[in-house]
């Protein structure tokens, strides 16, 4: 036989199933989190000095202070859709790469938590992934071109600091028209010493054609992958690829 | 039972008690309720809350500083970054206020347990935050400085104007569900090694929001909202967010207080009314003060809505051994 409940305690029992699924919807849609991170849906490009995923998620208090310091703000934080990563940075290089204009990695120098560590204070320490020659058919310099205009178009808002036009101030890559008899803008932008070099193809002194080749100083700060006139980029980052690994 | 602990097992959700026991009152606040209970008292007292509600003026002198508040802190967090101020760096989350560490406590707290390290940077950020809260009261973050909660009295009033015309209707949660959820987003926090808590936080997305621009997140956010108009009146705030009981661990000792002062009140509980933690206000119901001066508890965010309310200056700012503010 059912007991009679007076209204009052109908209304608690309502609240406290109601609370029950309140907060259990919180958890559950907190923990959504989880699915983006464990079937490693999103694979990002990190700001230099980023420990590994797992602790980098941790740590990053979700802040957005190395996205304000970047001189050409190439930090961008992660949306919902990274789950666990929601408001962490990253860098999507094709869009704007890390030239290193700051000089002195100010992004590590900005973290409160140490998720860009510390023990990073050179931009050759920087290990973010590798660049590797994705669509060598499109690579110019393969096929013996050269390169004259606009790397990537008027429209594009993407900045490079270049040390002969001001040493101090990175300018748009749009106002900076190129003319080169053979494509050489991977190796000629980037901003770290003997990560990339042009190869010659074949042992004929009379073949202009070169391919880029990634060098282990190669900190993957993506500016190849920006500064690729092919469309799309020829040569793109591998986030997070150590030098060595297959 | 003592005061101070009533109202940090209230702050956990406990109910109000809706009696006291005779020896938990004081000789005066004894003798006040007596003399309040006197029958020509009655009714010049029924006399008084008429004449009032009579000639009902709506006062927003704490709300205009309050909300001002909340709008400058934020903005300032905007302002520094696209005008490049470099006053306050980063978020509500972390930043640097003029170069010195500032964290918040539960994404602090989210952060530590899921790294499972202590960092220096964050140890000052927590405790210059810590004592800046807790010198101004605990929750006054809340009302006083999270975005969401600007939102959230919006969505409030309009769900208090769709209610008075009984299109919608409050569904009350337990309030205990905060401290479940504080609890399990520890846990999860040190289990998983993610700040799980995060991904739902919607003072952290708006913050981010305010200043990197609007995301897909926003869509929570809205979600909550739609909710607190049509089905919960302010459920996060309320019953849900771990943020407002962080700071009100605070708030438990915190020298500025909203301060109650028997004799001024007439008991016809409009403070309550616009209370978001009305459970605080209980003792201005009738024969319910321990005391004839009374600090209000913890769970306080110290909005002065109450204040604002009062019709006959029961209730006050007080700053605990100095007196009243105002």
């Amino acid at each position: 036989m059912a007991k009679k409940i007076s209204r009052k305690q109908q209304k608690q029992r309502r609240a406290l199933l109601m609370s029950i699924a309140a907060g259990g919807a919180t958890v559950a849609l907190s923990l959504l989190g989880f699915v983006p991170v464990i079937g490693q849906m999103v694979k990002r490009l990190r700001p230099p000095g980023a420990l590994d995923e797992k602790p980098f998620l941790a740590s990053c208090i979700k802040c957005g202070q190395c996205v304000q310091v970047c001189p050409v703000e190439a930090i961008v934080l992660a949306d919902a859709g990274d789950g666990f990563g929601i408001g962490t940075p990253y860098i999507d290089a094709r869009a704007q790469a890390c030239d290193f204009s700051c000089d002195a990695v100010q992004c590590v120098l900005a973290c409160p938590t140490g998720s860009l560590s510390h023990d990073i204070d050179k931009k050759e320490q920087v290990r973010m992934g590798l660049a590797r020659l994705d669509r060598p058919d499109a690579c110019l310099a393969r096929k013996g071109e050269g390169f004259r205009g606009l790397a990537r178009g008027a429209d594009f808002p993407g900045l490079h600091r270049y040390t002969e036009v001001d040493r101090w101030n990175p300018i748009r890559i749009a106002d900076h028209p190129y003319d080169l008899d053979l494509c050489d803008l991977c190796v000629r932008e980037c901003p770290i010493e003997n990560a990339i070099a042009l190869e010659p193809m074949s042992g004929d002194p009379a073949d202009k054609r070169r391919t880029p080749v990634v060098k282990e100083p190669c900190v993957g700060c993506g500016m190849c992958e920006m500064i690729c006139p092919a469309e799309p980029a020829a040569i793109i980052i591998d986030e997070r690829k150590v030098w060595g690994t297959a | 039972m003592n005061h101070f602990l009533d109202t940090v097992r209230q702050m956990f959700g406990g109910e109000p008690k809706l009696k006291l026991a005779p020896e938990d009152y004081s000789d005066a606040a004894k003798a006040m309720h007596a003399a309040k209970n006197e029958p020509e008292q009655r009714k010049a007292r029924v006399a008084a809350i008429r004449e009032e509600l009579a000639h009902h003026t709506e006062s927003y002198r704490w709300r205009k500083w309050r909300w001002t508040s909340i709008i400058v802190i934020n903005l300032l967090f905007v302002v520094s970054y696209h005008l490049d101020v470099q006053l306050v760096e980063g978020a509500l989350t972390a930043s640097r206020f003029v170069g010195f560490h500032m964290a918040d406590l539960n994404a602090a707290l989210q952060v530590v347990l899921a790294q499972k390290q202590i960092l220096i940077n964050l140890v000052i950020g927590v405790v210059t935050v810590a004592i800046l809260w807790w010198l101004v009261g605990g929750r006054t973050f809340c009302s006083w400085a999270c975005p969401y909660h600007l939102v959230a009295e919006l969505a409030e009033k309009l769900h208090l104007t769709l209610a008075a015309r009984r299109i919608v209707e409050d569904h009350p949660l337990h309030r205990g569900t905060r401290s479940v959820l504080y609890v399990v987003f520890v846990v999860l926090a040190l289990v998983t090694g993610y700040t799980v808590f995060e991904t739902v936080s919607p003072v952290g997305i708006l913050s981010r929001a305010l200043i990197y621009g609007a995301g897909i997140a926003l869509v929570w956010v809205a979600v909550l909202l739609l909710i607190e108009i049509f089905y919960v009146r302010r459920l996060w705030c309320r019953y849900l967010c771990p943020i407002g009981l962080t700071y009100g661990f605070l708030g438990t000792t915190s020298p500025i207080t909203v301060h109650y002062q028997l004799d001024n009140c007439l008991h016809e509980g409009e403070c309550r009314k616009v209370c978001l933690v009305p459970h605080v206000i209980e003792i201005t119901k009738k024969n319910r003060a321990h005391d004839v001066k009374v600090d209000i508890g913890a769970d306080c965010t110290r909005c002065g809505m109450c204040i604002e309310a009062c019709p006959t200056g029961a209730l006050s700012f007080r700053i605990k051994g100095l007196g009243d503010l105002l």
